[in-house]
Formats: C-alpha cells, sequence, structure tokens
C-alpha cells in the first residue's frame, strides 16, 4: 500500500520476511495441535494455500491393509546406499557427518528390520533437481539420496553431507535452514511419516514458516538432531543423533491364538 | 505415550529421494487380471498438482496383505503390495496392479476391497490419508463402514471409475485435494480414534 516509487505494480506482491515474521508469531499463539503436527492450513507457508483441504478429515478406524505395512528387506536395499559420500567416483565437498538414531513407535518399541529412506541438499544448498534454480554449483560427486533398513534395535546410520541452507521463494528473501529429509514406515500404513531433519543452533529457526509450522515448542525440538560426541569418529566425522518416533500403535484385531490374550 | 516426531512437508525435490524405478509395476505387463489405475492430483482451484507422490498400499486378489520384500526391485514375480508414483508435468499418475479382494478371514470391522492411498506434495505439511473402492462390490460398500458413514457425493469421491484403458482393464481415481469435489481424507491415527467423534467426523446428513 506504500507504493511510492512510481513503478508499475509487478502482480501479486511478494510478502516480506517482516510480514511473514508477524504471521509465525500470530500463529504460534493459537493452540497447538496436540499430537504436534502441523496445521496443514499453515497460511506463512504459502503454497498451503491451494493444497490443504478444507473439510475436515473423517476419523476412521484403520482397515487390515491399514493396520499392515509394506516389508522390505536387503533384496531392497544394498548396505552402499547408506553412504552418500560413496556413490560416486570421488569423495563430495563439504563436511562429511554420521546421522543415526532409532524409530520407535509411541510406545517405545523399535521398528525393526523397517525402510528408511533420506534426501537433501549438497553443502552449498544445491539439490540435483531440474527446478532447483538456486545459483550455487551441483557436485558431480553427490546425489543426495539414501536409503537403509532399521537393525533389530530399530537403529538407522546414514554417513553423508552436512547440507547447505537455501534460498526458496516463499517471500523475499526466505532461506530454508540446512535440513535432511526422511521418509519412514513403521508396522502399520497409518504410521507412515515424511519429515524433517534440523542441525543444533540453526539461527533460520525463527524465520522459516516450515519449521514454525509445528507450533508448539517441545515439539519443535523433536526435529532437531543432537551433536554426539559418542557417534563422532576422530579424524573422519562428526556425529549426530536423531531418534524418530511414529505415531502409536493401534489396538490390534483379537488374535485367537495369542497366549498372553494381550 | 512418547511425543510423536512432528511431520514436514515432502518438499519439491523428492525426485531423487523417494521414486523409484517400476514403482507403478505392481505387477509386470501382460499379468493375467492386471487393472491399470491413473488419475489427476487437482489443487483447490482445479489446478493439476505436478509435484505429488501417491503411494498405494493393499491386499491381493487372495484377500491377504503380502508380507514380502521386493518392492524397491522387483523380481517380476513376487506380489508385494506396494505402489509410489510421482505425478508428472500433467498432475497425471498410473500404476498397475491387481483387484484387491476382502480378507477371508473372520474380523470384527469388515471392509470392502479396497487400496490404501498416502498423498505426499509441496505446500502439504502432513501427509493424506484416502482409499480407492470399487463400485462393482456393491453389497461389501454397503457394508462398509467408512462408506456407510458417507453423503453419495463425498462417498463417491472414494470410488475407482471403470475407463477401459489401453494396457487392459483400466480405473480412474483423480485427487482433489480441496475445494468442490473435495476427496473424502481420513484420520486414522490412534489418537484420532481417541477424539470424540463429534469434532472431527462429519455427521451423514439425516432427513
Ligand atoms: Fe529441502
Amino acid at each position: 500500500m506504500t507504493t511510492t516509487d512510481g513503478v508499475p505494480d509487478p502482480g501479486p506482491r511478494t510478502a516480506t520476511q517482516r510480514e511473514v515474521s508477524a504471521e509465525i508469531a500470530t500463529a504460534a499463539g493459537a493452540a497447538p495441535r496436540t499430537d504436534g503436527h502441523p496445521d496443514r492450513a499453515y497460511l506463512p507457508y504459502r503454497s498451503t494455500a491451494l493444497r490443504a483441504p478444507q473439510r475436515p478429515l473423517v476419523v476412521s478406524p484403520p482397515s487390515l491393509t491399514e493396520l499392515a505395512a509394506p516389508v522390505f528387506g536387503i533384496a531392497d536395499v544394498t548396505p552402499i546406499e547408506a553412504d552418500l559420500t560413496r556413490h560416486h567416483t570421488g569423495d563430495p565437498l563439504g563436511e562429511r557427518i554420521i546421522v543415526t538414531g532409532r524409530v520407535i513407535d509411541g510406545d517405545g518399541r523399535p521398528v525393526r528390520n523397517q525402510l528408511v529412506e533420506i534426501w537433501q541438499a549438497n553443502a552449498s544448498g544445491r539439490y540435483r533437481h531440474e527446478g532447483d534454480q538456486h545459483p550455487a554449483p551441483l557436485d558431480p560427486n553427490f546425489t543426495g539420496g539414501g536409503r537403509a533398513l532399521t537393525d533389530e534395535d530399530g537403529t538407522y546410520r546414514f554417513v553423508t553431507i552436512k547440507p547447505g541452507a537455501y534460498p526458496w521463494r516463499n517471500h523475499t528473501n526466505a532461506w530454508r535452514p540446512a535440513h535432511i529429509h526422511f521418509s519412514l514406515f513403521g508396522t502399520a500404513f497409518t504410521q507412515r511419516l515424511v519429515t524433517q531433519m534440523y542441525f543444533p543452533g540453526d539461527p533460520l529457526f525463527g524465520l522459516d514458516p516450515i519449521f514454525q509450522s509445528v507450533t508448539d515448542e517441545k515439539a519443535q525440538q523433536r526435529l532437531i538432531a543432537a551433536y554426539d560426541h559418542d557417534v563422532t569418529e576422530p579424524e573422519w566425522a562428526l556425529g549426530y543423533r536423531w531418534d524418530i518416533v511414529l505415531d502409536g500403535a493401534h489396538a490390534t484385531p483379537p488374535d485367537t491364538d495369542d497366549p498372553d490374550g494381550a | 505415550m512418547l511425543e510423536l516426531t512432528p511431520s514436514q512437508t515432502v518438499g519439491p525435490f523428492f525426485a531423487f529421494g523417494l521414486p523409484f524405478s517400476g514403482g507403478g509395476d505392481v505387477v509386470p505387463v501382460g499379468t493375467p487380471g492386471a487393472i491399470t489405475l491413473h488419475g489427476t492430483v487437482r489443487d483447490g482451484a482445479g489446478a493439476a498438482v505436478p509435484d505429488a507422490l501417491l503411494e498405494f498400499w493393499q491386499a491381493g486378489p487372495d484377500g491377504r496383505v503380502p508380507a514380502r520384500p521386493g518392492s524397491l526391485r522387483r523380481d517380476g514375480r513376487t506380489f508385494t503390495g506396494f505402489a509410489r508414483v510421482a505425478t508428472d508435468r500433467a498432475g497425471d499418475y498410473r500404476l498397475r496392479t491387481l483387484r484387491p479382494a476382502a480378507p477371508s478371514d473372520a474380523v470384527q470391522v469388515r471392509h470392502a476391497p479396497h487400496l490404501a492411498v498416502t498423498v505426499f506434495a509441496r505446500g502439504l505439511l502432513h501427509h493424506l490419508f484416502t482409499r480407492v473402492y470399487f463400485p462393482n462390490h456393491v453389497q461389501a460398500n454397503a457394508d462398509d463402514p467408512l462408506l456407510a458413514a458417507l453423503d453419495e457425493e463425498r462417498r463417491a469421491t472414494l470410488m475407482a471409475v471403470p475407463d477401459g484403458g489401453v494396457t487392459g482393464p483400466g480405473y480412474r481415481f483423480d485427487v482433489r485435494m480441496q475445494g468442490p469435489g473435495e476427496t473424502v481424507f481420513l484420520d486414522l491415527s490412534a489418537h484420532g480414534l481417541a477424539q470424540p467423534p463429534a469434532e472431527t467426523v462429519e455427521t451423514p446428513e439425516t432427513p
């Protein structure tokens, strides 16, 4: 409304960081969802406007199909897929890191032998994707996709490069804090989760509408990995630990063969 | 009960991380009984969504939910029941699979044969669950607890529409993320079931 320089209106105006930060502050005042997930209609993240359903979700008991999950095994994933620094002939540029943790359900039970997938930008903050217009260099030795299976304890482990922060077009001067995208399966399809892992102490947390879409401060902390010196390997790579808790298990259908009757 | 890890959007750049070769080929071309399932994902303005990712998970024609690995590297023989397909520039997706059957063993809640679906997209902060049902299962659909709770218009959003495709029997299933004809999306969480139904369940119109 304060166009005073006589320049023709270029069309829909892009919000400033200050304006988006004000929206973030307003949204932070509303009661958070009790499960900690973001509200899909979180408007500071502009792309939600036409993609968040308007009708309430229909609460439904899961079907037998939804109470089971796809099974993955050594036929699906080879061990080298968990080391993103070894997918090309040379070493990628950047800070080599180890990211490990456990996948557990809401009752603390490990999710065993299940698929964990990650994808991320390179050390410069650039994705190997035609849609990424950030003028930062691609790294011929880094693609940025990885897969692993959890072990009997629910533990996964990746070796990768610390991703860079990157700009995006949500608003003027919008930057994403460094993050690794994670995709997870549980023992039921209802536990499916796609999320992002962040690094401790990032100065962009307060400015980022995607991170801030999780409005509960304690829930936000659950998205941030912890630096763990016991994971760090001498003369080689820094270590981060990030545990993931999937939705609680449902009461399973009565099983007459269950000797415990539980 | 531990606190859950919150969801975050899949973003626009998942193409080299999640899709895999043969993701939509649950069965190979020429498999007896194979169907194609295809459709378009649209946003609240009716525009195609070119950066959505859909997953399908289902029982086989024997009514059993598969428990076999191998979806990511298909061997051409094993029915794993899992598909993952990204939409193309026109918002279209396609997969080839077998019709699911209802489980044969007696259970308390009988659902009609269906595919479970997960929708991911840029702009979607938390994935959406829905289901694909098939119109020929008239009695099973009438008895299905979810379908029975929906009015006709909303129920139609969960029905695959037969449309013989070039590669054999085909079905169309479109996803409308928002607005007119919005697809019925489900809260299947343990959390959802703990909520008083009146808050979130849509009450069917009663005359
Ligand atoms: Fe990202």
